[in-house]
């Protein structure tokens, strides 16, 4: 694994209003590792993402994507990228393939091979039977793993996945964990956030805990337990952040 | 970055006409509604009915062409395709500009459909020129206007309620069914601040005798209004997502 950071933000903050949504974060993420951000709901995770891939513009403080400024250069760095929003965003009236196909278009993938990437990515995700099928009448499972091949379809170096795995049954999500482990060994890097603590804990190399928008601590999964002495992420999560055990069964049941 | 962009816009609107516009609903929108509304008038005052094919195809671009804005803006808005194409290599105002060209072209196979029927129908001899340099400024101008009224607002129902007032107060104000010059000099005014005038105007000019500098200068104020809506769209667009 090469140590060149593909993230890095300095300061960053972001306000609603009078509402701060990320307070003066600062962080790194290392070329091809799965950097994960934890937090329970408002923490500011998916604001962080919004302003990393240039949907929102940060309020202070600065941020670098691939080498690029995200206050200037985005659009430059989103060809470098690809983006798994919260929500499966792709068109209900699209088939599956079509879908693949305008995204390549709009990614620029060379006509020639398109629909060879397309295709590979359908049979990639298990979704090659169902390629001329429309979105809408995909399960909440297949709509997700159709929205992450998507954002794979010109070859990203780095990938954004915002709750990849929330709302999915637990097939489907193992499922979605293996797809995302073998990305990492393709070497893509991979930035996610997550409410899973389990899940943080298989595929994440590194966490950063962020509560009311400010990042708490950044390590390893590993370090995090040796540092507060627990058994699992989720113990150690709570030492950390000081959220009552309570606090935790209520996200967990909102995840349900 | 500019063949990015010119790429994106292209692709878009291949996504859109092909979505949204070839459907059913869009097109009895952009036709039989106003051709209901000139049968309506023509049938209270049964009285040269060429008379009012320039407001039919006037009202034809404007409906077709504001139609399916609120679709390709506020539904994608809402379940989040629209940030899904924010989020390509592309500007922001490429993306708006596709949605808003979607909507132009969409309008001027709508007019082209309805001046073809009339002509054919009614035995009239427009000139073709100038029928074009008004059909393709209007089709920019209303499409344009439905994309900053949709993106100031956010749901689909809010979008259609806000189109439809500027619409009807236009039909009635802006020489469709009666001309501008037989109205209140108040309401004259007043006529000549909105686009449909213009269009009504240029067309009315095609169907007659009139010089080429007045389709022109109509031609111009309706790219002048193409302009004004365009560029406020951009900038509210772009404030959603600061």
């Amino acid at each position: 694994m090469g140590e060149k950071v593909v993230i890095q933000a300095s300061n960053l903050t972001k306000f609603y209003g009078e509402i701060l949504a990320v307070d003066h974060i600062s962080f790194e993420v290392k070329r091809g590792e799965v950097f994960g951000f934890l937090g329970p709901n408002g923490a500011g995770k998916t604001t962080t993402i919004r302003m990393l891939t240039g949907l929102s513009k940060p309020t202070e403080g600065k941020a670098s994507v691939l080498g690029f400024d995200i206050s200037s250069e985005i659009v430059e760095a989103r060809r470098h990228i690809g983006i798994v929003p919260e929500i499966s965003n792709l068109y209900d009236e699209l088939s599956a393939i079509d879908n693949l196909l305008f995204m390549a278009q709009l990614y620029g993938v060379p006509r020639s091979k398109r629909r060879k990437r397309a295709e590979e990515l359908l049979k990639i995700f298990g979704l090659y039977e169902w390629k001329n099928s429309f979105f809408r009448t995909f399960s909440r499972g297949m709509k997700r793993a159709l929205t992450i091949a998507a954002a794979l379809i010109h070859n990203p170096e780095l990938l954004f996945l915002d709750e990849p795995t929330a709302g999915l049954d637990v097939v489907a999500a193992r499922s979605l964990r293996n797809l995302i482990s073998n990305l990492r060994q393709q070497g893509i890097t991979i930035f996610l956030t997550t409410h899973y603590l389990e899940e943080a804990d298989l595929l994440c190399d590194r966490v950063a805990i962020l509560v009311k928008g400010k990042i708490l601590k950044i390590d390893s999964p590993k370090a995090l337990k040796e540092l507060t002495n627990s058994c699992s992420l989720e113990d150690a999560f709570i030492k950390i952040t000081g959220l009552s055990p309570t606090v935790m069964a209520i996200e967990k049941e909102r995840r349900i | 970055m500019w063949r990015d962009n010119l790429r994106g816009i292209y692709y878009i609107i291949l996504k859109d006409v092909r979505t949204y516009y070839l459907k059913p609903p869009s097109i009895s929108w952009g036709i039989i509604f106003p051709t209901a509304w000139i049968l309506a008038f023509y049938l209270k005052n049964p009285v040269g009915f060429e008379e009012l094919i320039p407001g039919l195809i006037a009202m034809t671009i404007l409906f077709s062409t504001t139609a399916a804005e609120a679709v390709v803006i506020n539904f994608e808005l809402r379940l989040g395709s629209l940030e899904r194409l924010l989020l390509a290599p592309i500007s922001l105002s490429s993306v708006l500009l596709g949605k808003v060209l979607g909507g132009a072209i969409f309008g001027l196979i709508m007019a082209t459909v309805t001046t073809i029927g009339s002509v054919v129908g009614l035995g009239l001899s427009p000139n073709v020129p100038y029928l074009t340099l008004i059909i393709i400024p209007s089709s920019l101008a209303f499409s344009s206007f439905g994309a900053l009224l949709c993106v100031s607002v956010r749901e689909v129902f809010e979008a259609q309620t806000l189109l439809n007032l500027p619409r009807f107060i236009m039909i009635f104000l802006c020489g469709v069914i009666r001309p501008v010059s037989a109205m209140p000099t108040i309401l004259q005014y007043l006529a000549y601040t909105m686009p449909l005038t213009y269009t009504v105007n240029g067309l009315q000019h095609s169907f007659s005798t009139a010089s080429s500098t007045m389709v022109l200068i109509d031609a111009l104020v309706l790219m002048g209004f193409f302009i004004t809506f365009i560029l406020p769209a951009i900038k509210l667009l772009s404030k959603k997502f600061e």
